[in-house]
């Protein structure tokens, strides 16, 4: 569904993706992985409107989405959460989410009905859904969670995940994982997931991409990626 | 909200019976009190969500200028004449705010773009002075009593237009900070990025709102202007009036629905007591003492007057409810 071809970016001098081409099918989760500074999250950037493409193209079914600002791509149906959490402080657990199930579509929904979509996302993640719980005060996992409630909440097809499993402790971890996977089997959801270790990702997905200095290094199997030789090297000569 | 909504509606009855009870002069500044009140409350739309705009002098003067100018070159009733400002108004406003969202230009270099086009518009205004009168000011050609070109030399009638351009104002602030729009624009406020990938079209949002109060301040300057039947580039335009509103607004509170008025009432009545205690002799003193005090309240209650009463209000609901 999507199909990514010589992109690249570049921060002055400095070439953060470097030309990566790379194809995501209807309904499979793709891992996305590399040490960091590799180039993952700009990916995700690129994708999702944030930045704009220095090189290469980006389609979705087709189209060409590339360089469109980031709200358009979310009405396109590509939703993402952030690595490092961006809730709104001002504005209670619900609503946060609530405003992306609003606006996520541009359907001109009824705000009771962004609401019990909110409730919905929100009780999909596992967090609480009452009107009166802030943001403020949530832990690490629960933020993490709320990235991911209000990308669900816009109704995305394909949902891009950067570090979901970032600061959590190992039972988090494959909570947080057993949730992504249950997205596609329960709501066909394609999910780009980018983590910069391999861990539990390497058990839900099915194909990865490694990533290093902004090229892409292997693509194929999770099986195959544990015994790539430049991939252990990358992977055991940083970490 | 219905506190609010019923202290608004106190306010207002209360504003019905005042004209009759004072002399001419307390009408006089009642209704500029009204008219301000409307101006600030129309700056606050924007305010509230932290893009401080220090150009709606702009906006003001645009809005006194345009009926006047048409009204006496080429005998336009102020009833289109008006409307055409609120155009030429908007106009500015996109003119500045597209580029300035485009370009993420912010916080205080957002204060200075803003500062530059409230500026522009006084020197324009007084270059032009073949058609403006420039510094001299410019005085709307007098029809006595008429409901075509808008002039009432009776203050009750502008006291009633200036009512219902508060309320209107009121009403205008109500419905924004009701809807959706007020969360998404909370949210642009904190974090533009995080508000895009939601789906929310950061540029459309802030310049619906920059719009709408551009237009109802210009709306403010067209009924001011037409109320003095003078009008002067310093007094409708440029830094200074800028500067008034921006300060009488966040002294008043700009996230209360009466705060703006409350700025008003403040500052119009401190600008005209240190007048009369001072009188002419010491005008300096008089701005001197007036901006001191507002930088206090800015500095001791930044969340304006009215949000300070309703913050120790609130600190003291629970405790009587406690004693219960
Ligand atoms: N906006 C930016 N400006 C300049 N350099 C950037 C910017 N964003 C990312 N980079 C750089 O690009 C490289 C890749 O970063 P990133 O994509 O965040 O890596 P990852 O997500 O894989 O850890 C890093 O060296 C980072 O410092
Ligand atoms: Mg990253």
């Amino acid at each position: 569904m999507l199909v990514v071809e010589g992109l690249s970016k570049r921060f002055g001098g400095f070439l953060a993706v470097d030309r990566i081409s790379f194809e995501v099918r209807q309904g499979e989760i793709l891992g996305l992985i590399g040490p960091n500074g590799s180039g993952k999250t700009t990916t995700f950037n690129l994708i999702a409107g944030n930045l704009r493409p220095t090189a290469g193209s980006i389609r979705l079914d087709g189209a060409e989405i590339g360089g469109l600002p980031a709200y358009a791509i979310c009405h396109r149906g590509i939703a993402r959460t952030f690595q490092i959490p961006r809730p709104f402080h001002k504005l209670s657990l619900l609503e946060n989410v609530a405003l992306a199930a609003f606006y996520g579509e541009m359907k001109g929904i009824s705000r009771a009905e962004a609401e019990r979509r909110a409730r919905q996302a929100l009780d999909l993640v596992g967090l609480p859904s009452d009107p009166s719980t802030r943001t403020a005060g949530l832990g690490a996992a629960a933020l993490k969670k709320l990235e991911l409630a209000r990308a669900l909440a816009t109704r995305p097809r394909l949902l891009l995940a950067d570090e979901s499993l970032g600061g959590l402790d190992a039972a988090e971890m494959e909570q947080a994982a057993d949730l992504l996977g249950s997205l596609r089997s329960r709501m066909g959801i394609t999910i780009i997931w980018v983590e910069h270790i391999m861990g539990v990702l390497m058990r839900i997905v099915d194909r990865v991409i490694v990533l290093d200095h902004g090229e892409k290094i292997f693509e194929g199997a999770p099986a195959q990626a544990a015994v790539d030789p430049r991939v252990v090297e990358v992977y055991l000569g940083k970490t | 909200m219905s506190r609010l909504g019923a202290s608004a509606f106190a306010l207002a009855a209360l504003a019905a019976v005042l004209p009759a009870a004072g002399p001419a002069y307390f009408l006089h500044l009642l209704i500029q009190i009204l008219i301000w009140a409307s101006v600030y409350t129309a700056w606050a739309l924007m305010g509230r969500f932290g893009f401080v705009s220090f150009g709606h002098g702009a906006f003001v003067g645009v809005g006194a200028y345009v009926p006047a100018l048409l009204w006496n070159y080429f005998g336009l009733t102020p009833w289109v004449g008006i409307p055409a400002g609120i155009a030429l108004a908007i106009l500015v406003a996109v003119v500045i705010g597209y580029p300035c969202f485009r370009l993420r230009v912010v916080g205080h270099y957002f204060a200075l773009v803003t500062l530059a086009l409230s500026q522009v518009v006084l020197l324009t205004l007084v270059a032009a002075r073949e058609i403006t009168g420039g510094s001299l000011g410019f005085t709307p050609k007098a029809a006595g009593h008429s409901w075509y070109a808008l002039q009432f030399p009776e203050k009750t009638y502008f006291y009633v237009i200036a009512l219902m351009l508060w309320l209107l104002a009121l009403s205008v602030w109500r419905w924004i900070d009701g809807g959706i729009n007020r969360e998404a624009l909370e949210a642009i406020s904190e974090d533009e990025d995080a508000a895009a990938a939601i789906g929310i079209d950061v540029l459309r949002e802030k310049l619906r709102i920059t719009v709408l109060s551009a237009a109802l301040t210009a709306l403010g300057g067209a009924i001011y202007g037409q109320y003095m039947m003078y009008l002067n580039p310093e007094s409708v335009s440029g830094i200074a009036v800028s500067l008034q509103i921006v300060f009488a607004a966040i002294a008043g509170g700009v996230y209360s629905l009466l705060g703006p008025t409350v700025g008003a009432l403040l500052t119009i009545s401190l600008t005209e007591g240190l007048r009369v205690w001072f009188g002419v002799t010491f005008i300096g003193a008089a701005n001197t003492i007036y901006g001191a005090l507002l930088v206090l309240c800015i500095i001791f209650m930044p969340q304006g007057i009215v949000g300070t009463l309703r913050r120790a209000m609130a600190a003291r609901a629970p405790k009587a409810a406690a004693a219960d």
